[in-house]
């Protein structure tokens, strides 16, 4: 529990993922501070689906996201349509294989 | 003055009841609102305040139906004095801290969570409706209050200091949700069981012990209030009063 003057010491972060009722996957859809897992949940479900039935969220200590830098963006995502060696198109299809 | 298929035992003094729980439970949780000790608290507690106005708006609309002299859920919420309102006592007494708003929470959702729950089975459908809907609501506000209860009373000396006083001071209001009632269309001496099964684990689990049950003070359902009423309506009624018949 929070000290009182601690502020939002003891209240960590976390991340807020919800699949709508027809959504096919989870998307990010903000963050939030609680003490806890569930705490985070259920104030996940007020501020960010108004307790929609059928909705499924996801709640994520910040902490444990690991990110890819900006600053190594050009190295992680180069697109490697210039680097032939990568495309295995050195050899001819065989026959009979016309979905490969 | 009564609906068709609306079986005789739903009174109007019944829906006001109902009602005045709602209403006035939304009037002091409203008084929390940026006043919280967390953001997100704020939040959940504006939510559960609004599902209680919800659920007060479409009992004291029905109630003014059945009663059949013209009075809407604004005539009933703003233009009557407290001997005329006939919610428990519990809801009506000052939010003090959190840890007393959340005994409060604890108590009256414990409570209204059976009785929604058996009234969303009763022979009259109005009423059924209703609570069906207030229900899932009520569950909400239940596994709330339950897990702060839990926090406080099982978190540092001073919030376990703070939760179990809350705790004990409360208690003996608890008492007049549960006098019997047969003509009502739940007999609320039936709730106390189920009551007791959704706030004993959780006073449990948050090391709390579980106050003797003694004397309590009822009276609220018959008009006769603690002090803390009038000065509660007061504050919600003041603007209607000064500008009766205003549109808004």
């Amino acid at each position: 529990m929070t000290a009182p003057g601690e502020g939002r010491a003891g209240w960590p972060l976390w991340e807020v993922f919800v699949r709508a009722r027809r959504g096919l996957s989870h998307t990010h859809v903000g963050s939030l501070h609680a003490p806890d897992a569930e705490l985070a949940l259920r104030n996940a479900r007020d501020l960010y689906t108004r307790r929609q039935e059928g909705v499924s969220i996801w709640v994520v200590p910040a902490g444990a996201i690991t990110a890819s830098s900006p600053d190594e963006k050009d190295a992680f995502f180069e697109p490697s349509a210039d680097k032939v060696y990568r495309h295995p198109t050195f050899y001819p299809v065989p026959d009979g294989a016309a979905h490969l | 003055m009564n609906t068709t298929g609306a079986p005789v035992h739903t009174t109007v003094d019944y829906l006001l009841g109902l009602g005045d729980d709602a209403l006035v439970a939304a009037q002091r949780l409203g008084e929390w609102v940026t006043a919280a000790p967390e953001l997100e608290e704020d939040v959940a507690l504006a939510n559960i305040a609004l599902d209680q106005l919800g659920a007060a708006r479409l009992l004291l609309s029905y109630a003014g139906e059945l009663e059949g002299v013209g009075r809407d859920e604004d005539a009933l919420a703003f233009l009557r004095t407290d001997r005329e309102y006939r919610n428990c006592l519990l809801v009506e007494l000052p939010n003090g801290d959190f840890a007393m708003t959340m005994a409060k929470l604890l108590f009256l959702s414990a409570y209204q969570l059976p009785l929604y729950t058996a009234l969303s089975g009763c022979a009259d459908e109005r009423l059924a409706a209703i609570a069906g809907k207030a229900r899932k609501e009520v569950a909400y506000h239940l596994d709330h209050a339950g897990l702060w209860t839990v926090r406080l009373g099982d978190g540092t000396e001073e919030s376990h200091r703070r939760m179990r006083a809350a705790v004990e001071e409360l208690w003996p209001y608890t008492g007049e949700l549960f006098v019997a009632d047969p003509a009502a269309p739940v007999d609320p001496a039936g709730l106390r069981a189920a009551f007791l099964a959704n706030v004993e684990p959780v006073l449990e689990t948050a090391t709390l012990p579980r106050p003797a049950d003694g004397w309590g003070p009822t009276g609220g359902r018959a008009g006769l209030h603690t002090e803390h009423l009038s000065y509660l309506l007061a504050e919600m009624q003041v603007l209607h009063r000064a500008h009766p018949g205003a549109r808004w």
